[in-house]
C-alpha cells in the first residue's frame, strides 16, 4: 500500500466514522442518564434524513446567492427541532409509563418503536429508495494533492467535532447538564434534591434526537439515497461503537465511532473486502475482551 | 329442536360467502412474489406492473379455458431474504395458485424454486439471471437471459467497443447475481486478451453505502473502466463517490442498474457508463413502441426494463395454460419447455432444453440522466 492509497483510506475511515461518532453521541447520552439502549434512536436518524428530503425544496429557495449557508443551516435546524420533538413525544409517550417497570420491558417497547418507526416510514414516505437533494454539492476540495476530501466529508467532521464539544459543554456545564448527571447518578436522590426529572428526561430525548436528525442530515449528503429502513445498521454500528467507547461517556462514543469507521475502511480496501464486517467486529470483541467496560468506559460494581 | 335449527340456518348462512367464494374459483388463480418494498423496490413494482397490465389484457379479451378469468395474488417480499420461501408456501398451499411468477433478483427466486418443485407447479422468473435459477428443476422457467450471457456481451462490448484491456471489478458479495455476471466477465474479458486489476467486494441490499475503501483501492491499480454488476441503489452511490475520488474512466453494469432511480441517485456522475438490459423504450420494434404506449396509458409512467419482463411473463404463461388446455401443472409446465420463437415485447423469446430463454440483449449510455441505446447483442 503506497503512502497516498493509505493516507486516503485514513480519511475515508475518519469520514466514515465521523456518521458513526454522531449517531453514537444519541446512543450514548441516552445511556449515561436512563441507563437504558433507546434502540428507536437509528429511526429517528432516518426520520432526520425524510425532514431533509422534505424540508430542502420549501425552504432553500427562500434563500439565494450569499445566504445559501443561512439556507442550509435553517433546513438543519428545522430538522433537529422536529426530530427533538419526535424524541420527546416517544418518551412521553411509549418510555414514560414504562419508567417504573424492569429495564427489559423498556428495550423491548424500545424496540417496538423502532419497528413502528421503520414501517410507518415505509406507509408514509413509501419504502423505495429516495434521492436525497444536493442541499450542499458534494465536490472534491481543491489543493489537497494527490488526496481527496470532499465538502460532504468535511462537514460531517466539522459537525462532529462542534455537536461533541457542545454536548461536553452542556453536560459538564449547564444548570440542565448537572441535573442529568445527577438523575444518571441517582434518580430517587434527585428527585429529592427537587430536580424535576420529567424535565431532565424529556430534555435528554430532545437533545439526543436532535443530534439523530443532524446526522441523518450530513450522512444523506454523503451517501444521497435514503428509505425508511435506512437507520438500522448505522445504528447498529453507533451501538457497537458507544460500547466500544465506554456506554454513557461522551468523548467514548466519538472515540468508538473513528475506531470503527477506520477499521472498517481499512479492511473494505484490502483483498480481504468480502470479510469486511467479520473482520471488522472481531476487532472490536477483541478490544471488549481486554477492556469490558469499553476504552474509557470505567467498571462499577453494583449492588446486588 | 328449534335452537338446534336456527343453529343450522346461521351456519348455513355463514356458509354463503364461501359458496360466493367457490364459484369465483372458477379464477385462474396465478400466485405472484416481488420485492414491492425495500431495497430492490422499484424492480418488484415495475414487474408487477408489466404482469397486471397484461392480465388484464388476456381478460378483457375473454380469458383463458373458455371465459376464465385469470386472478393474481401478489406477494411482497420486502427485498429481504428469508419472505420469499414464506410467501410461495402461502401462494401454493393457501391460496392453490396454479403457478408462480417472480423474482426479478436471482437470490429470491433461487430460494422460491425448491418450493414450486416439489409442489409440481411452473414457476416462471421474469428476470433473475443467475443460472442456477432454472437448474433448480424442471419446473423453473424463465424468460430473461441469463448471466454468462449478460457477463459475456458487456465483456465483448467493454473490448470491441470501448477498446480497453484493463478492467477492475466491483462486485456485491450478497447477490448471486452479481457475482455471476462477474464471473463470467472475467471468463470471457480474460479469454480474450483483457486483463482483470482489480476485484473488490461489497455488500449490496441497503447494507453498505460507504464504498470509499474499495474504490480507493481500485484507483491506484489505475483499471480503463470499471465493471460494476450491482443493482442500481448501490450502483449510483459508488458512480458519485467514485468520480469525488477522481475515477474519470466508465463504469459498466449490467440490468441491475436498469431503473430510473438510477440516475436520480447518481447523477451527473453516470454521465458515460454504460449497462446492459433487456429493453429500451427506444427501441423502434413495434412490440416494444405499442407496449410502451399501453403501460404509458395506464401508469403514465415510461417503463422500465423489467414491466415489459413482467409482462413477458405473464403472457407466456398465458399461452402455455391456453396450448395446456388445462391448469394441471405437469401440462403446464409441458407447454412452456415447448415455447418457441413467441413474440415478445424484450425480444423473440425461445425456451432452450434448460428452459431459460434465448434472445437478444441491448447495451445502453447514460447521457444527461438519460439511457440512451447504443446497440442490440445478439444471442
Amino acid at each position: 500500500m503506497s503512502s497516498t492509497e493509505f493516507f486516503q483510506q485514513l480519511i475515508n475511515g475518519l469520514s466514515l466514522g465521523a456518521f458513526y461518532a454522531l449517531i453514537a453521541l444519541g446512543y450514548t447520552m441516552v445511556y449515561g442518564v436512563l441507563r437504558f439502549i433507546n434502540f428507536a434512536h437509528g429511526d429517528v436518524f432516518m426520520i432526520g434524513a425524510f425532514c431533509g428530503y422534505y424540508f430542502t425544496p420549501r425552504i432553500l429557495p427562500h434563500f439565494s446567492g450569499a445566504s445559501a449557508p443561512l439556507g442550509v443551516a435553517a433546513v438543519l435546524l428545522v430538522t433537529m427541532l422536529t426530530c427533538a420533538a419526535l424524541g420527546i413525544l416517544i418518551e412521553r409517550l411509549a418510555y414514560r409509563p414504562l419508567r417504573s417497570r424492569p429495564k427489559l420491558t423498556v428495550l423491548i417497547t424500545a424496540i417496538g418503536v423502532s419497528l413502528f418507526l421503520e414501517y410507518g416510514g415505509q406507509f408514509l414516505f413509501g419504502a423505495d429508495p429516495k434521492p436525497f437533494p444536493e442541499l450542499i454539492a458534494d465536490r472534491p476540495l481543491e489543493n489537497t494533492g494527490a488526496l481527496t476530501i470532499t465538502t460532504t466529508q468535511l462537514a460531517a467532521f466539522i459537525v462532529t467535532i462542534v455537536l461533541l464539544v457542545a454536548l461536553t459543554f452542556i453536560v459538564k456545564r449547564t444548570k440542565l447538564g448537572i441535573a442529568m448527571r445527577a438523575v444518571s447518578n441517582n434518580a430517587t436522590a434527585a428527585a429529592l434534591m427537587g430536580v424535576n426529572i420529567d424535565t431532565v428526561v424529556s430534555f435528554t430525548f430532545g437533545l439526543g434526537s436532535a443530534l439523530a436528525g443532524a446526522a441523518g442530515i450530513l450522512y444523506s449528503l454523503s451517501y444521497p439515497s435514503i428509505d425508511p429502513l435506512m437507520g438500522l445498521l448505522p445504528g447498529v454500528k453507533a451501538f457497537v461503537a458507544a460500547v466500544l467507547g465506554g456506554i454513557g461517556n461522551i468523548p467514548g462514543a466519538a472515540v468508538g465511532g473513528i475506531i470503527l469507521g477506520v477499521v472498517e475502511t481499512f479492511v473494505g480496501g484490502s483483498a480481504f473486502s468480502t470479510y469486511r464486517d467479520a473482520i471488522a467486529f472481531a476487532l472490536l470483541i477483541l478490544i471488549l475482551l481486554f477492556r469490558p467496560a469499553g476504552i474509557f468506559g470505567r467498571m462499577q460494581a453494583e449492588k446486588v | 329442536m328449534i335452537p338446534f335449527t336456527r343453529w343450522f340456518v346461521l351456519s348455513a348462512l355463514c356458509l354463503c360467502p364461501g359458496l360466493i367464494s367457490s364459484a369465483s374459483a372458477q379464477d385462474i388463480i396465478i400466485g405472484e412474489f416481488a420485492s414491492l418494498t425495500g431495497s430492490e423496490a422499484t424492480f418488484g413494482i415495475n414487474s408487477s406492473n408489466g404482469v397486471e397490465l397484461a392480465k388484464e389484457e388476456i381478460n378483457n379479451s375473454g380469458g383463458l379455458l373458455g371465459g376464465r378469468k385469470i386472478k393474481i395474488i401478489v406477494e411482497d417480499d420486502q427485498s429481504k431474504p428469508g419472505q420469499p420461501s414464506a410467501a410461495v408456501k402461502k401462494l401454493v398451499a393457501n391460496d392453490k395458485s396454479v403457478a408462480i411468477l417472480g423474482e426479478i433478483a436471482s437470490s429470491r427466486s433461487l430460494e422460491a424454486a425448491p418450493i414450486c418443485q416439489e409442489a409440481k407447479i411452473p414457476m416462471v422468473s421474469p428476470g433473475s439471471t443467475n443460472p442456477a435459477v432454472t437448474e433448480k428443476g424442471d419446473y423453473i422457467f424463465r424468460v430473461c437471459f441469463i448471466d454468462p450471457f449478460q457477463g459475456t456481451v458487456m465483456a465483448k462490448f467493454a473490448l470491441d467497443h470501448l477498446h480497453v484491456k484493463k478492467v477492475a471489478i466491483l462486485q456485491d458479495v450478497k447477490s448471486d447475481y452479481s457475482k455471476g455476471l462477474a464471473q463470467f466477465f472475467k471468463e470471457y474479458f480474460t479469454s480474450h486478451g483483457g486483463q482483470i486489476v482489480g476485484d473488490r467486494s461489497y455488500t449490496g441490499g441497503g447494507i453498505d453505502k460507504d464504498f470509499r475503501a474499495q474504490l480507493t483501492s481500485l484507483k491506484t491499480s489505475q483499471p480503463e473502466a470499471i465493471f460494476v454488476p450491482g443493482y442500481y441503489t448501490e450502483a449510483g452511490l459508488i458512480a458519485k463517490q467514485a468520480r469525488s475520488l477522481g475515477i474519470k474512466v466508465p463504469l459498466m453494469g449490467g440490468d441491475g442498474w436498469d431503473s430510473p432511480k438510477l440516475t436520480e441517485i447518481g447523477g451527473t456522475a453516470l454521465n458515460g457508463c454504460y449497462f446492459s438490459t433487456h429493453f429500451s423504450v427506444q427501441d423502434k420494434n413495434p412490440n416494444v413502441q405499442d407496449f410502451v404506449k399501453k403501460y404509458q396509458a395506464k401508469y403514465k409512467a415510461l417503463p422500465d426494463g423489467m414491466a415489459p419482463l413482467g409482462y413477458d411473463a405473464m403472457m407466456i404463461l398465458a399461452q402455455s395454460i391456453k396450448t395446456a388446455g388445462s391448469t394441471d401443472g405437469p401440462k403446464v409446465r409441458d407447454a412452456l419447455a415447448s415455447v418457441k420463437d413467441y413474440p415478445g415485447v424484450t425480444g423473440n423469446i425461445t425456451i432452450d432444453e434448460k428452459r431459460n430463454a434465448t434472445k437478444s440483449a441491448v447495451v445502453l449510455e447514460v447521457k444527461d440522466g438519460q439511457a440512451q441505446f447504443v446497440t442490440t447483442v445478439p444471442p
